[in-house]
């Protein structure tokens, strides 16, 4: 029996008003009976194009070229859109991110299956809701007649995810398609996720799955391809590929992934010598706290977001706040930031009241506390350039004409040059953007930074560029962060100290290294073991 | 996948050519359409600033032996039934039709503004007893409220003005207050409180700005609408009185011969169509600069 | 679909009861801050006696507070009570229910219409299938929105009764007199819910989840009709009803170019002879009409996205 994925030298291109734009330049595909292969690789890599191109919904505008495109043994290149609908949700079933917009939220869960069965004519009319009940069962939704009948919106992100691969399955297709099919959950829901694609992999499904995360594909994957440019720049067995990387580009990307091996390391190559030491840490004088919390809590309505949170930020440390979505972590920034009142508890910055106080009396102390938030340019005045984005902080006592040199300045710190000074942030990257916001923080030499996910929507090597630079400029100023993630591996990699908080409480706290080697609580245990490790030892 | 002609995969190169050729068309066509509305604009412009330099006759001159002329080389737009020349009536027209949209415009936008701010920077309650009272207000058929309007004050060119201003203030004055409100809330403002801004600097620096970034574009589209309104209610006899060249009054002089003579009518019509429609095309686009830029 | 929960149900039905009433509010205010004296504003042109004036202050109550006035005015209003007309000789509620159905009829048939038609080119111009037929519409869209209707109907007028004469120029009494009406009605709001549809029709297909439906193996037909219309009834759902809540001012204009009896020669009548009580009671009478149909508006969303039935 052949392959069910056969393509050789495949080339998608992009008509756009500002010219043709290559997405895919030639890659060759096989996908086996049975087998799971993985497509990692960052945004613009080509490997969505890639995924989507295989059920024919490239686009309108897609181009399409290649010397070999089967599907289950059938040539699909001059396939007619009728011929196209035959095969998907038949052939090959698709499941993207985040079913709140992948399903129709004004349709109910059941109807989106139900859709499938009757376009295919799966089953007969009459027995169609009993197969979607049994289809949700199968995808372990508990209760699947009630659920059935409910909408997205009312569905947890993982059960909703559940529903969305069981309406891919329905149509019983040999293939299933999944684009970062668990990119958008929890850590823990991500692990039920990928525990159920490898439970139907062994029931003899095929998997094509495409992610940016290398770890999240290790648990499942047989092979896996790396994409960059639309070119693929290494596949091999996983296991191998992992062990012993042979494209500098795979290396790299192992490289960047933040984790408990990486501390004290440089995790990109281009801001030094790669997986060279990282300057020392800046001395933690734990007795000179910087700021303490006392007792926060917060309520909407009868909801408590935040119970009876309480912590210490000693001069020159780093504090990791990590949880789920939901668990209040963000509650608790905002608080910190003295953006928020809380409605109990109290915080006090450089030792002196910061919550319960006017405005006014705060004002003094802001600029020796500054925030990083996890849109940057949501942050920046829309109408405004980088210059002044940047000279917005900078000590008003500082004269007109030294201010541009000192935005300069500034911009040559986070390793941007002065020819941005023009430039809206709309035009940057979203590393640049970043980099900006943190020029911007820095320039007021703050005692503590508040970092809430602000690596979190970059691509892991733009990620790491960004992590080594706030461990670049913690040690040369000697600030202190407290930094909020839901990725414990980036906590790991540059917190001293961590807290972890579930449904508003901190279920636990201490040295990282306690924290993560020994977890106390069943929480933490649950998280660290949801974790998708990759398996490098025996790396150089 | 694109299209795809006996059985050959459309990867051919006429697909890129055609999709790029629709692409340049779309951007002349929209190009063409800007310059007629900004062509049609300043030639409408030059009528209200300077009316003679289009038509140097008067516009109530009367010709006895010369009424309900048909269009032809000497009269345009043909002779009503006084024997007044059409065109003439129509470019003096424009000046009092003009005249009454951007007054009444200024006084929507002006009070929008204001109200609009007002609601989106205070608290709760006064936010709140504000945005009912405007709600309330937009319950209104916009020109059955200028009607009570003017039944209290009487018909005339300044009643009309205020009518039309307060009848579409409630609407930019939402619009203001959504956007305030939606600039307060936004990312950059509460990184702003975080550098230690007053709260006069804030709503100074930052709040302001941006929330009154977009009111000269829907002042243009605001204007048509005010022209369409002045229009209807000079029709029902409630604007500038007979023999004003007005562009409402006219049409409704006109209809009476309407079975004769459709010029008198239709072509002052097309007047104020093409005006609200050169607006609403200018307005759109510049709304789309404005979006493009800030995505 | 399932069926809204009562709680959301009665909070939009609380709303618009709040509106209405400050709406009453303001067009009571509004006799007030007029100039002069309360009570000649309320005669008008009206034939001004000793007699008239002391039954005008008797039923106003003007010689009593102010609070007790408005309170008063009030409770007429919600026993449907809306005043004399001192002009007319006659109960405002008399005149109104005299000329409301002719004026009605025009409304509904002109609401339907304008529906149907938004829907058909909608559906049939949605996406890039027909390029040229979307340029089309689209200009026939801004063509319809930015003419005065009272133009449409002078046009049609000219062309269809004038030339062809297919209808007929004025009167009210049988069938054929409604069609030019209706359609010159029917046309701007057919313009204007066609661009909103379209462009919502547009943006829902940029949706994952349609990606997600194209991914199944259904006909561009079916994802249209079952997934982004419905998505884009949203937007016109709240456009339908402020344009139908506003119908009632358009349809004054509209019956003076067609000559037809109804509520528009009642108002027109009462604006310019001053007959302020059927004015303030048309002017009511509409934002309670508007009140309806926006409230049954937010119910038709409420039952479309079901994301709307959360507290």
């Amino acid at each position: 029996m052949g392959d069910l994925v056969s393509v050789e030298d495949l080339h998608v291109t992009f008509d756009t008003p500002t010219g043709e734009v290559a997405a895919v330049r030639g890659i060759d595909l096989t996908v086996a009976a049975g087998e799971c292969v993985a497509i990692v690789g960052e945004s613009g890599s080509g490997k969505s194009v890639t995924a989507r191109t295989l059920v024919g919904l490239a686009g309108r505008d897609a181009r399409i070229r290649a010397a070999r495109l089967e599907l289950a043994g059938t040539d699909v290149r001059a396939h007619r859109p009728r011929d196209w609908r035959q095969v998907r949700g038949r052939v090959a079933g698709l499941v993207l991110q985040d079913a709140l917009v992948s399903l129709d939220p004004l349709r109910t869960v059941g109807a989106e299956i139900a859709e499938v069965l009757a376009t295919h004519e799966i089953v007969r009319r009459s027995e169609r809701a009993g197969r979607v009940g049994h289809l949700l069962d199968l995808v372990h939704v508990p209760e699947p007649q009630r659920r059935a009948r409910q909408h997205p919106h009312q569905l947890s992100g993982g059960l909703r995810q559940r529903a969305l691969i069981a309406s891919a399955l329905a149509g019983e297709p040999a293939l299933l398609i999944a684009d970062e099919p668990t990119t958008a959950l929890d850590v823990t829901v991500q692990a039920q996720i990928l525990a159920l694609l490898a439970e139907r992999r062994a029931a003899g499904l095929s998997l094509l799955l495409i992610s940016h995360d290398l770890a999240v594909v290790a648990q499942i994957a047989d092979r896996v391809l790396v994409m960059r440019d639309g070119r693929v720049v290494e596949q091999g067995p996983t296991e191998r590929l992992l062990r012993a990387p042979e494209h500098p580009y795979t290396r790299q990307l192992l490289d960047a992934v933040p984790s408990a091996s990486s501390r004290g390391r440089r995790l990109s190559a281009t801001t030094g010598p790669a997986r060279t030491a990282l300057p020392a840490r800046p001395e933690v004088r734990r007795g000179d706290t910087v700021l303490t919390a006392t007792g926060l809590t917060k309520r909407y309505g009868d909801h408590t977001v935040v119970r009876d949170v309480g912590f210490t930020i000693g001069r020159g440390e780093t504090l990791g706040l990590v949880g789920e979505s939901g668990s209040g972590k963000s509650t608790v920034a905002r608080i910190v930031a003295g953006l928020l009142e809380p409605d109990e508890g109290t915080v006090a910055f450089e030792r002196t009241p910061w919550t319960s106080v006017a405005e006014r009396t705060r004002r003094p102390l802001r600029r020796q506390l500054q925030v990083i938030s996890q849109d940057p340019l949501g942050s920046f005045d829309p109408r405004w350039n980088v210059q002044r984005v940047i000279a917005e902080n900078l000590d008003p006592d500082i004269s007109r004409a030294d201010r541009t040199d000192h935005v300069v300045e500034l911009l040559h710190r986070v390793g941007l040059d002065r020819n941005l000074l023009g430039r809206h942030p709309r035009a940057l990257s979203g590393g640049q953007r970043q980099r900006v916001a943190i020029a911007r923080a820095i320039a007021t030499r703050p005692s503590l930074i508040i970092c809430d996910e602000p690596v979190s929507a970059l691509d892991v090597s733009v990620q790491a560029q960004v992590l080594d630079l706030l461990a670049d400029l913690r040690a040369a100023d000697g600030t202190a962060l407290l930094f909020i993630s839901h990725d414990l591996g980036v906590v790991h990699h540059l917190a001293d100290r961590v807290l972890v908080m579930a449904d508003g409480a901190v279920v636990e706290q201490g040295p990282v290294g306690d924290v993560f080697t020994y977890p106390r609580h069943d929480y933490t245990r649950s998280l660290l073991a949801a974790l998708p490790a990759l398996v490098t030892t025996g790396r150089p | 996948m694109t299209v795809t002609l006996d059985g050959v995969p459309a990867g051919a190169t006429f697909t890129s050519t055609t999709e790029r050729a629709a692409a340049a068309t779309r951007r002349r066509r929209l190009r063409i359409g800007l310059i007629a509305a900004g062509a049609y604009l300043t030639v409408l412009l030059v009528a209200v600033l300077w009316p003679a330099a289009l038509a140097p006759g008067d516009p109530l001159a009367a010709d006895p032996l010369n009424v309900l002329a048909a269009p032809d080389g000497s009269h345009w737009f043909g002779t009503d039934n006084l024997g007044r020349d059409v065109w003439t009536r129509v470019v003096h027209g424009a000046g009092h039709s003009i005249t009454i949209a951007v007054a009444a415009t200024a006084v929507a936008v002006t009070g929008g503004v204001l109200l609009g701010l007002l609601a989106g920077l205070s608290h709760r309650i006064a936010d709140e007893t504000l945005s009912r009272t405007l709600d309330a207000l937009s319950a209104f058929p916009t020109l059955l409220l200028a009607m009570l309007f003017i039944a209290i004050t009487g018909p005339g060119t300044v009643s009309l003005i205020i009518a039309i201003g307060l009848v579409t203030l409630p609407r930019h004055a939402r619009v203001v207050r959504g956007l305030t409100q939606l600039v307060r809330r936004s990312g950059y403002v509460e990184q702003a409180v975080t550098f230690g801004l007053s709260r006069p600097r804030l709503v100074l620096r930052h709040i302001l700005p941006n929330a009154i970034g977009p009111i000269p574009v829907l002042a243009v589209i605001g204007l048509g609408e005010a022209v369409l309104i002045a229009a209807g209610l000079s029709f029902l006899g409630m604007g500038p009185q007979p023999p004003s060249p007005e562009w409402g009054a006219m049409l409704s002089e006109g209809r009476n011969y309407l079975h004769i003579a459709w010029w008198i009518t239709i072509l002052p019509g097309l007047a104020v169509t093409a005006t609200v429609v050169s607006l609403t095309v200018l307005g759109r686009h510049w709304q789309a600069r404005l979006d493009g830029r800030h995505r | 679909m399932g069926r809204p929960p009562l709680r959301s149900v009665l909070r939009r039905v609380a709303a618009g009861v709040v509106v209405l009433w400050v709406a009453a509010t303001t067009a009571y205010l509004a006799l007030l801050a007029a100039p002069g004296d309360t009570v000649d504003t309320l005669i008008g042109d009206g034939v001004d006696t000793p007699q008239i004036r002391a039954d005008i202050i008797a039923e106003w109550g003007l010689d009593r507070p102010a609070v007790v006035q408005y309170l008063d005015y009030l409770w007429r209003l919600v026993h449907g009570d809306l005043g004399r007309s001192y002009l007319l000789q006659r109960p405002v509620a008399e005149v109104i229910g005299e000329q409301l159905a002719p004026t009605l009829i025009l409304s509904v048939a002109a609401a339907t219409l304008g529906v149907l038609l938004a829907l058909i080119i909608a559906v049939v111009t949605a996406g890039d299938r027909r390029p040229w037929l979307r340029r089309l519409s689209s200009g026939t869209e801004l063509l319809l929105v930015s003419t005065p209707s009272f133009l449409i109907g002078l046009v049609l007028l000219s062309v269809l009764s004038f030339r062809f004469g297919l209808f007929p120029v004025a009167g009210g009494a049988d069938l054929r007199a409604l069609v030019l009406p209706t359609i010159t009605l029917a046309l701007p709001i057919a313009g204007l819910l066609a661009q909103v549809l379209r462009d919502g029709v547009d943006r829902a297909l940029d949706e994952p989840f349609v990606l997600t439906a194209r991914s199944r193996g259904l006909t561009e037909r079916v994802v249209l009709a079952r997934h982004a219309l419905r998505h884009a009834l949203l937007p016109a759902v709240t456009l339908a009803g402020w344009l139908f809540g506003t119908l009632l001012g358009g349809a004054v204009i509209i019956e003076q170019v067609f000559g037809r009896p109804g509520l528009g020669q009642v108002t027109l009548n009462a604006v310019t002879s001053k007959d302020m009580p059927v004015v303030l009671a048309v002017v009511t009478l509409s934002a309670a009409v508007y009140v309806v149909v926006n409230t049954a508006a937010d119910l038709v969303s409420l039952v479309i996205d079901p994301r709307l039935r959360r507290s």
